[in-house]
Parts: C-alpha cells; structure tokens; sequence
C-alpha cells in the first residue's frame, strides 16, 4: 500500500467546458514549430537556417549556456520559418512537414542495460533533454546535475485538465521504459504522484518507484506540491521532474530509437462546440486543432495550456511545447453595468461573497476579464487557502518585490514555481500579478546564484 | 445602460493624456469604474480572474455596518427624547428620524472631506482611487459622540486620512486604522468633546432635561463603582454612547455578516473575547474595586468592546496578517482593551487605545510568526544535510 497524503487547502474551479473522454484523430498539420520562449531563461544559438531539411529529431538549435542541451525537430520536413520578437529575439522556429515521417536514428535499448551516461547521452542527442524540468526554478535540467529523486505526477488537477489516464492508457510498456530510463538518472528515487481515487490503471502497476497518493483540490496534482510533501527541496538540492506524456515520448525513444513526438491534447473550454481529445504532433500548428470547432459568437482567447497557466496565443500559433491542452475562453473585453455590486448568481468566486456559492455544483462560464482594478495587498490569509504547502506566500512575494534574495531563499523560493501560486492570483482580490512576480523573483535567484 | 456608456465614452478622450480634463482623469476613472466595470483583460499569468474586488470587498463591509448605523441613529433620537422626558410621546419614526437628521451631517462630513483628499492623492500619485476609504468614511461617525462639531469631525478626518494612511503610501500602506485615528486625534485634542457625562446625548438647546438624567455612559458609570448595569438595554443598545457602537445586537448582525462572506477575520473576533474574557475572570478574581468585579461578560457589552471587535480590530491593513499572528493579536488586543478600562484611572475606555497599540504591533507579532516559519525550513535544511 502507498501513503496517501490529504490536502486541505486549494479550490476547484467549475469551468464548463470540460473534455469528454474520446480521443479523435486530429488532422495533420502543415506546419510545426519549437518555441524557445516555452522555456524560461533559454539563450538559443540556431543550428539550422531557413530552407534546412530536418528529420524528426534533427536539432534546431541549442542553449547557449548548456551547449549539450538541443532542441530537435518533432518532424521532417523544410525549415520554413524562423520568427523573432523584440531585438531579434527567437520566437519561434517553424517546419513544414514533408509527410514523409523520416526519423532521425538512434541507439535502440533497453535503458535498464544502459549506464546512467549513455541514458544522458542518448535523451541530449536525440532533443528529449529539455522534457526534463529542474526544480528549483522550472527550468531545462543541467546536465552535469544528479538529482536527489526525479517526481512524475500522474494527475493534473488544473481546470478542466486532461485525464491522463485516458491519454496514456495502451502505452503503459512506453511509460515504464520511460521511468526505467529516469531511474538511471537519479541515486535518489523516481516518486509518482497518483490520486487517491480511482483504478489509476496505466500507472498503479509501474515498476521501479516509489508511489505516493494524494487527495484535495487543484492544486494536489502539482508537482511542486507534491514534492513539498514527499520530500522538500532544500538549499542546494535539486530535484527533475517529468510530465506524464513526456515520459512516454522518452519511453518511446529508448524501444523505438526515434524522437516520435505524438501526443493527445485536450481541446477544451466554454467556447468549443464539442471539447474532447485530439491525438497530434508536439508543437504543432493549433489552426487544425481550432478550425471551425469554436463557437465564434463572441471574441474569443485561446490558451494554450489551461486557464491559470497557459500562454495566451492566436488561433494560428503553435502548441507548447510542454503543453497537453488547449482552452478556449471568452475574452471578456466589456464593460459590465454596476458589476461589482450585482448579487452574483452566475459569477463564481472563491470568496462567498456572491451569490453562486449558493451553488456549489454549478458550472460557470469565465472571462478573461480581470473583474477589479490592481491595488496593494488589502486582505490578508487569502492565498493561504490556495496553496497547500508550508509557505507564507504574501511574505514571499513581498521578500522578491523589495529583491531580498536572503528573505526569498528564507521563504521557500525553491519549493515554487508560477504553476503553484497561481490559484492566489486567481483570487486575488487586488488582482495583482503573483506568477509574473514569482518569476521575477527566479530570475533574480539564477542570475544572482545561479 | 447603453446611454450611459456611451456618454462616458464619448467623455473619456478628454479625460485621457493630452485631454483638457487630464487633472481630474483618477475622478472621471473612480466614477467610471463605479458605474462599470473595465473592460481590461488579463495579460499575463491566469487568464481568468475571481469576481472579487475591492469595490466588492468594501461594500460587504458597508452593508455589515447597516444595522449598526441605523440602530445607532434611532438610538441617538431616544437618547434625546428620554432625556427630555418625551419619549412616551413619540413614535418610532419620529424618533429615528431625530437621530437620522443628527447623525446624517457627520456622515457627509466624514466622506466629503475623506473623499476629497483621497481623490486628490490619487491624482496626484496618478493611481486609480483605491476603495479604503468607503469604509472609514462610515466608521469615522460612528465612533464619534453625537454632539461632535462638525468642524471637528472634517479635522479628524483630513487628519486620518493624510497622516494616518496617505502618508504611509494609501491603502493598504497604513500602520494604524484611520477611523481610530480619527478618534484619538479629537481625543486628544479636544478631551472634553469626546469624554465625560456630556457629551454622549443630544439635549439641544432651551431644552431641559429630566430630573435624575445622567447622560454619563454605563461604562462610565461602572468604573465610578455603579456596575449595577441594564444588561438587556446594553446588549439592545438603548444606552448612551458613541453612535453606532451602543448596539451589542446590531454589531452581531454585522459579525454573521462578515464571518459568513468570510471578508471579516473570525479568529481576530473570536479571540479577542478570548482575551478579554480570561482577563476579566483574572480581575474578578483579584477585585478590589466594584470596577474589578464587573461579570467580565459584560465587558463585552458595554462601550466599543464590540464595536472594536468586529469592524476595527479585524481591519486586515492593520491586523497581523498570518493565520497565527491574528489569534495572538486578538487576545492581546482583548486583554490589552480590558486592563485599560479596568486599572487606568484616566479615562473609562480602553478599545481605541488598545487596538491603536496592538497595530503597532501587529508586524513584530508577523516578524515572529515568519521567522518561524524560517527556522522550520532551516531545520529541515540542516537535518537532511
């Protein structure tokens, strides 16, 4: 029997719009692209120019500070594109697919046969290196590194989150290879974290880790929560973590020798006509995803993970690259007659200020209207009801405004990351802006410490 | 509806940078947004956010102060009339309405000179009006005795406001709650207007009082040694007293109010009784005086105890702001209100002077509180290393 851990704090938001349980097959996409802004902190050096052939898994560029660490191609095809932002930032480096499926090879194993360098070797030459997550800081590992454990959590308990249950069921084999494959990686343990509720059936059977349940609201399927509770980062530790679907792409890697970047999306949100699965290509181009299955009655916002963390992004762009769901919200942008003063019956709060807590099985329909202007912080213990971790959030934010690095490391900087404050900001009634100053604080943590 | 935005719209450009109105633009944004809420989405982090404003926050306060403000306004009418010896003749509303035209002055007062300077800070510092002050500019009359010059009241307002919270950087900056400023500075200012048997009932002039009328308040009263105090009419609010803190009843309405929307701390109520009731068992245990063996229930009734407890300790500015710096501060504040009443001989009312003191400390309480905190993970550090 594995631990179950109860966590009181967090909240469930209920947003319509949620998947059903059907994966369809998602039209192929003409093009494909590797964002390196879905990577915090990344300096590219491009190994490609426009024209290029690639296969899957041919690099396309590499991180100017980990020179080993390369980001690869999910497909074969022509360079087409490479987009750049302010002072020629890369934005994003665009293939179009051939259709001919051509992979880059690799060493075909068994990673439990392989030594911990030839796994490091094969995951950074192939482009899955960057699946691998550091914390602190959430940010692409560092190589050299040897983390005490490496976490998988096997749930995702943000609004309308896909069920990986669902996605990864049949592909246990690739999952296991995937996790052997961590294994070799750490002196430490391969944690999972799965929900105390249900059969759990690709993952409860999974060999060569150390499983931990849990129950609670959103957020108990972080990774970073869990850790807290399983095995706190301390100064100077590092730990890795790994998405679910990122495991069985690495899974996938070691059985078949290709970077196969299938994976299954969630297409999800108020505004889609029908919301379920689509099986597609990492970063591909969301236009075949987001054709002709939104509502189109009002403006529209497409997100690009889901509601509280993802990247805002036009109909047109690509997936991120660590993404497994797309939300497609109203935008909002109206104004509202007296709107702070209406009782409220169809605006749900996590405050019981408004009537819908009356309600509490209903499903709401949510702008992306900030709903208040920005002020100080008034109110006091409103996020701690948000995050079930041992950590003053209000104190921490303050410690990375006034830039106090001792006071930010005191307060647990290293046991957070945006993903995990954002259901304050969420709440906020001041509306101020916790995850873009969580950030801040991170960088200011690697620039300073590194 | 749609008039109205569009008459807003159309006089927005001038309020805008490079418009002729650009110095009123914080105003013209305060009533926008009053009427309106923006339009603005979210650009970075969560895309959605909670309905929840401060707009929000301050106005379930304001309607948690309802029953106090009308009770105390109906109370002022019977103080007068039975001091006069007139209120069997009287009907109920022609009572509140005495009470209604009294305290009504204050209230504009309070919010026009509150308002005024907060709108002028704002467009100065060219910040949006923060909402703050929707609350004190309420809770500024009712801490004040009914016969309170007005002038005095616009003084202690602009006082609050400028040097008790605009000072600190506005809301959310302030160390003190204005409201309490507000009253401490015409207390010490101006003593006699605010303490002693005279002031707390509107007599009006050429009218003359009853014979054996006392217009000293029942705490007053207790601390001469007459502690044989109306239980029931304490607890209704039928007593002299400042204008919305007489009613126990009222202010437990507001509570409900409060708790149930979860906008007041619970645990700041909660355990400031705590503090003032095992202090009150203390003294009783130790009585001297007939003061001393006041029942330390009712404490809880008699002058601003409540008041204090529900709607000024609990200001979340100025309250600790950890979960286990709230019940600290709270029971020091009960314990704190409860030995200044009892064993200062100087003035009869200890809440304003307590919660003024417990502010001031309520961030060294936090600084505990986080440093806890701090050594916690320091010691996991160290156990693990």
């Amino acid at each position: 029997m594995s631990k179950i851990i109860k966590l009181r704090s967090g909240l469930n938001i209920k947003l319509k719009g949620k998947a059903d349980e059907v994966i369809e097959e998602a039209q192929a996409a003409r093009t494909y692209a590797v964002k390196p802004t879905d990577f915090p902190g990344l300096t590219p050096k491009l190994m490609v120019k426009v024209g290029h052939e690639v296969k899957a898994g041919s690099p396309l560029f590499f991180d100017k500070y980990k020179p080993d660490v390369m980001f690869a191609s999910p497909v074969s095809g022509k360079v087409v594109a490479i987009n750049r932002g302010e002072r020629r930032r890369i934005l994003e480096v665009v293939v179009e697919a051939d259709g001919s499926n051509a992979f880059e090879e690799f060493k075909k194993a068994e990673p439990k046969s392989l030594s911990r360098e030839d796994v490091k070797e094969e995951l950074l030459k192939s482009g899955l290196w960057p699946l691998i997550i550091q914390r602190p800081y959430g940010v692409v590992a560092q190589p050299t590194d040897t983390p005490k454990a490496i976490f998988v959590s096997c749930f995702d308990s943000a609004p309308l989150a896909p069920n990986y249950e669902l996605i990864v069921s049949g592909q246990e084999k690739e999952f296991q290879a995937g996790i052997d494959a961590l294994a070799q990686l750490t002196d430490g343990k391969v944690h999972l974290g799965l929900p105390a509720a249900g059969a759990n059936k690709p993952f409860a059977a999974t060999k060569n880790v150390e499983i931990t349940q849990f129950t609670g609201k959103h957020p108990v399927g972080n990774v970073g929560v869990q850790i807290h509770h399983v095995s706190p980062i301390n100064k100077g530790e590092r730990v890795w973590t790994v998405n679910v679907q990122d495991v069985v792409t690495i899974g996938r890697l070691f059985l078949t020798g290709k970077y196969d970047a299938r994976k299954v999306i969630a297409l999800t949100g108020s505004e889609v006509k029908a919301p379920r699965y689509y099986r597609t290509i990492a970063g591909a181009n969301l236009s075949v995803l987001l054709e002709g299955k939104t509502n189109q009655e009002v403006n529209e916002r497409y997100i690009s993970g889901n509601v509280l963390t993802g990247t805002k992004v036009e109909k047109d762009n690509y997936l991120s690259h660590y993404g497994s769901q797309v939300t497609v919200i109203p935008e909002g942008d109206e104004h509202e007659f007296f709107g702070w003063a209406l009782p409220g019956v169809n605006k749900f709060s996590a405050s019981k200020t408004f009537l819908s807590s009356l309600f509490p099985k209903k499903e709401y329909t949510m702008t992306a209207n900030m709903n208040g202007g920005e002020r100080a912080f008034v109110l006091s213990e409103q996020y701690e009801k948000f995050l079930p971790m041992d950590i003053l959030p209000v104190f921490l934010l303050k410690s990375i405004i006034v830039n106090d690095i001792d006071k930010m490391e005191q307060l647990g900087i290293y046991e957070v990351i945006e993903e995990d404050l954002a259901l304050c900001e969420y709440a906020c009634t001041s509306k101020i802006e916790v995850q873009s100053i969580l950030r801040q604080g991170i960088n200011v943590m690697i620039k300073e410490l590194g | 509806m749609k008039a109205l935005r569009n008459l807003i719209d159309n006089m927005k450009p001038s309020f805008e940078k490079g418009g002729k109105l650009h110095m009123f633009h914080s105003v013209f944004e305060g009533f926008e947004t009053f009427l309106f809420n923006p339009d603005t989405t979210s650009k970075s982090g969560t895309h959605i956010h909670d309905h929840i404003d401060l707009k929000r926050t301050m106005s379930i306060v304001i309607m948690a102060l309802i029953p106090a403000t009308l009770f105390g306004m109906y109370n002022v009418g019977y103080q007068h009339f039975g001091a006069i010896g007139e209120l069997a003749g009287q009907g109920f509303f022609d009572i509140f309405l005495f009470g209604f035209l009294k305290v009504l002055p204050i209230i504009i007062v309070s919010y026009g000179v509150g308002l005024g300077i907060e709108f002028a800070f704002a467009q100065m510092r060219g910040h949006e009006i923060q909402e703050g002050f929707l609350v004190s500019g309420i809770l500024i009359p009712l801490v004040m005795p009914v016969d309170v010059p007005l002038w005095m009241v616009a003084v202690a307002t602009a006082f609050a406001v400028i040097i008790g919270k605009e000072v600190f950087g506005g809301t959310g900056m302030n160390i003190w709650n204005p409201a309490l400023i507000a009253r401490a500075f015409l207390f010490f200012a101006y003593p006699s207007y605010m303490s002693g048997d005279s002031v707390w009932v509107n007599i009006g002039e050429g009218q003359k009082v009853v014979d054996g009328f006392s217009g000293a308040t029942p705490m007053a009263l207790a601390a001469a040694g007459k502690t044989d105090i109306d239980v029931w009419n304490a607890f209704i609010g039928l007593i002299p007293g400042s204008i919305g803190e007489t009613s126990t009843l009222a202010i437990l309405i507001g509570a409900v109010v409060l708790i149930a929307t979860g906008i007041g701390s619970w645990k700041i109520m909660v355990s400031t009784v705590a503090g003032a009731m095992v202090t009150g068992l203390l003294l009783n245990a130790f009585a001297v005086n007939a003061y001393m063996a006041l029942p330390a229930w009712e404490h809880l009734i008699i002058g601003g105890f409540a008041f204090g407890a529900v709607f000024m300790a609990t200001d979340p500015v100025t309250a600790s702001q950890t979960s286990r710096g709230k019940w600290i501060y709270g029971f020091l504040l009960g314990v704190l209100a409860i030995i200044i009443r009892v064993v200062n001989p100087a003035y009869p009312e200890g809440m304003m002077l307590a919660i003024l003191l417990m502010n001031t400390f309520a961030p060294l309480i936090d600084h505990y509180v986080v440093q806890g905190n701090i050594k916690k993970r320091l010691k996991r550090a160290s156990v693990n290393a």
